[in-house]
């Protein structure tokens, strides 16, 4: 095995994506489907931080620290739709909310 | 082989053994499960942030991820009473094309960062992430996106507030 450089973390990072992106795909529970998409943002971070680390470079960190600090905002807002629309539906599967109207 | 190369090893192999775990686990289909191994999942990447030298993010990537969000999930999950996932009938042509899709999109992942150049840091990387030095950027170079990121999270919590109110008007 070769030493471990950005290349190896880069497919970890677009593995991991891909396991995000098969979990949108496959599941249909709304709460699944979120933690897919936490799956791809940490994919994405993970790339950032092998990407900063390997070019001598701070900026990508920083992108990684926004990134995780919209993602936080992104989760709560997007529970409180959940809930909103559980209320209203009484069901968290995708294919019950297949109307606009409420 | 190197400890540190060992540890990579280790740590990417569980992180994609927990990740496909959260999205699809063969013995149950319960989101509190999931929501565990994404918990094992972000713990594991927060080991990867560390043998990449960016111990501060491992700290944020812990205390923000594995510990608010998911427990934010965990709560929404008792909340909402989420029984046993039903196993409904899969449509299996959609089933096929998104496993082609996403086997595709791999593929063209793994293959395009393997055909890539090397980065110009090469293979002896000298970026320490010290927490001070992360610290200065943010404050200096960064310190507008900083404060926008403030108001971005006022605006999601005065958000939240109104939309989980019992009557929405």
């Amino acid at each position: 095995m070769m030493k471990v450089g950005l290349e190896h973390y880069l497919v970890v990072s677009g593995l991991l994506f891909c396991l995000g992106v098969l979990g949108v795909i496959l599941r249909r529970n709304l709460l699944v489907l979120y933690m897919s998409l936490e799956l791809m943002l940490n994919a994405a971070n993970l790339a950032l931080v092998a990407f900063s680390r390997f070019n001598d470079h701070l900026n990508g960190q920083v992108m990684v620290f926004f990134i995780i600090t919209v993602a936080a905002a992104e989760v709560a807002v997007g529970l409180a739709l959940i809930v909103a629309l559980y209320r209203k539906r009484q069901s968290a599967h995708v294919e019950d909310l297949a109307s606009l109207k409420l | 082989m190197s400890p540190a190369d060992f540890a990579f090893y280790l740590l990417a192999g569980l992180t994609l053994l927990c990740g496909f775990l959260v999205v699809a686990n063969p013995f149950s289909r319960s989101p509190v499960t999931s929501a565990m191994f994404l918990v094992l999942t972000i713990i594991c990447l927060a080991g990867l942030f560390v043998l990449l030298h960016a111990f501060f993010l491992a700290a944020v990537q812990i205390l923000v991820y594995a510990g608010a969000v998911m427990v934010l999930f965990l709560f929404v999950i008792m909340l909402l009473d989420l029984k046993e996932e039903d196993r409904r009938k899969f449509n299996r042509f959609g089933v096929g094309a998104g496993l082609a899709s996403v086997a595709g999109l791999a593929g063209v992942l793994v293959l395009s960062v393997l055909k890539g150049r090397a980065a110009p840091g090469g293979i002896n990387p000298s970026l320490e992430g010290s927490t001070s030095a992360l610290g200065r950027v943010l404050f200096t170079e960064f310190v507008l996106p900083f404060e926008v990121v403030s108001l971005v999270l006022l605006v999601a919590m005065v958000g939240v507030i109104l939309l989980s109110k019992k009557d929405l008007q």
